[in-house]
């Protein structure tokens, strides 16, 4: 239960600056819509149905990722390299595994947020789509994979800069190019193999293939959980080797 | 309470700390101080756990800084040099975080809080974001944090740094009133005066090494009590003597103003280290 220590901290925060962090996460998500969704898209059809629909889960899933990403990320880069806040955790007697745990669900939290927003304004925006436990899942386990990432990163890139680099050379190309405002399969079939191996890319294939009420893709989700689970050791490594 | 036994630190090529023996009594206040870069803040890292040591062992009321960690780490209190209270909490909520994280019970932790927010003179602002607070509330608040599991020895690296000269002495009666009530303390500083108010014994490191170790009078006579400055050109010549005779007899034979003194801590550390401190 020690990563429950670690997450009231962030909850405490969360809730002190809800509506600062409620705004800025309507924002992106607002404009993608709007020009994506409403501009751009208004005259497009994919496989039968309308672009709105077609882009909602894939903007779910590019909106968890970023936002539980950045989350952790940014935050504890922050405080191991400038703040040091992160050494009152290393001294203190909790496991590796706990902090990270703690951190990663603070992360989710966060992420799942930020999801029920953009779905809150696709209702609004008069998008039809399917929701069951499954796409909620699907939700949760991105916004886990990529606060795990978060920690990885965190722990292991040295300056603010590098951090952002990596924002702008990983985080930002995946927000694009993973099935999330078209399909990897218009591209040159070996940058879609590429893509294919990608996390978010099966995050908005599932989100889709849900909301359009075709079931659960097994495979995604195994791939999904595959890259959760990975990422989570490599964030329990990471912290460890700290010292 | 604390001992160390040729306790190491290499970074590649670099020796931070070469070979460290070190035995620090229970209820002692021990000052450790050097030039920057001497390797002080290293062996109190090592000794924290925040840095793991190529070489020898360390003792904390008998435990292995490398082998109990959760032993050891509910055996010390730290407070580092940086400042790294989380801003995003209040006073209260950085104290009940600590005792959290230490596993302390609820009924505890509360009354533990109020005792330290009392005991530290921060009870008026304790529900005020810590980003609010003056470098000298910050530090309170982070000695009462690191006091929070009742630890048996506390660290403190430059304790006073920064703050100014009533906050200082605040954070010295702070200091001396833990150490009556039995807390061990070690305490790195740059403020020899500081050392020399405070401290029961210092130990002057240099270059990673210890290079004396002794109580401030006993280190004061062995380098000469009594100091001699001569004020030539542009660079004060300091001259140090066993008697106010030898001393006399040297001021003598100076041209230039003379001033002669009682030796104080600085003078050993300068004689020892041949820098001054913050080279």
């Amino acid at each position: 239960m020690d990563f429950y220590t670690v997450l009231w901290r962030e909850m405490i925060v969360l809730k002190r600056t809800f509506y600062k962090f409620l705004a800025s996460r309507l924002v992106s998500p607002l404009l993608y819509l709007v020009a994506f969704g409403w501009g751009l898209g208004r005259g497009i059809r994919i496989n039968g149905g309308n672009y709105m629909e077609f882009v909602v889960p894939g903007i779910i899933a590019l909106s968890a990722m970023n936002t539980s990403f950045n989350a952790i990320g940014i935050s504890l880069n922050i405080s191991r390299l400038y703040h040091k806040t992160i050494e009152e955790y290393l001294i203190a007697p909790l496991s590796a595994g706990s902090f990270v745990l703690g951190n990663v669900l603070a992360g989710t939290v966060r992420g799942l947020i930020a999801s029920l927003i953009i779905l809150g304004l696709a209702f609004l925006f008069g998008a039809k789509l399917v929701l069951n436990h499954w796409f909620f899942l699907v939700i949760i386990l991105t916004c886990f994979i990529f606060a795990s990432l978060g920690v990885v990163a965190a722990m292991t890139i040295n300056s603010h800069e590098d951090m952002s680099n990596f924002s702008t050379f990983v985080i930002l190309p995946m927000s694009f190019l993973s099935g999330t405002f078209f399909l990897p399969e218009y591209l040159p079939q070996g940058v879609a193999y590429l893509i294919k191996a990608l996390p978010l890319t099966h995050a908005s294939y599932a989100l889709r293939a849900l909301a359009q009420g075709q079931g659960l893709l097994p495979i995604s989700l195994a791939v999904l959980g595959a890259y959760a689970v990975l990422l989570f050791i490599a964030a329990v490594v990471v912290v460890k080797k700290v010292r | 309470m604390i001992k160390l036994q040729q306790l190491s630190k290499h970074y590649g090529n670099i020796v931070a700390v070469a070979g460290l023996n070190l035995h620090i009594k229970r209820g002692e206040i021990f000052g450790l101080l050097g030039p920057n870069g001497a390797g002080k803040t290293t062996t109190i890292r090592m000794l924290t756990m925040l840095t793991w040591p190529t070489d020898g062992k360390a003792l904390i009321n008998g435990y292995d800084v490398t082998r109990d960690l959760n032993k050891v780490k509910q055996e010390i209190g730290v407070v580092p040099q940086q400042m790294n209270l989380d801003q995003e909490l209040t006073a209260r909520e950085n104290l009940e975080l600590h005792g959290r994280l230490y596993k302390q019970p609820t009924a505890e932790r509360q009354k533990r809080i109020e005792e330290l927010l009392d005991y530290v003179e921060l009870q008026e602002r304790a529900d005020d974001l810590v980003s609010k607070f003056s470098g000298g509330m910050k530090r309170r608040l982070m000695i009462a944090r690191a006091l929070m599991h009742n630890p048996k020895v506390l660290f403190l690296d430059e304790p006073t740094v920064g703050l100014d000269p009533h906050t200082r002495r605040k954070i010295w009666d702070l200091i001396r009133r833990m150490n009556n009530e039995g807390m061990t303390v070690l305490l790195t500083t740059h403020y020899i005066e500081e050392a020399e108010i405070l401290c029961h014994r210092v130990g002057i490191m240099d270059r990673g090494q210890l290079i004396a170790l002794d109580t401030p009078e006993k280190l004061k006579r062995k380098v000469g009590e009594v100091a001699v400055e001569s004020f030539e050109d542009t660079e004060t010549g300091y001259k140090l003597f066993s008697s106010r005779e030898k001393a006399l007899d040297y001021a003598g034979q100076v041209k230039s103003n003379v001033l002669i003194r009682d030796t104080n801590l600085e003078d050993v550390f300068i004689e020892l280290t041949g820098r001054k401190v913050g080279d």
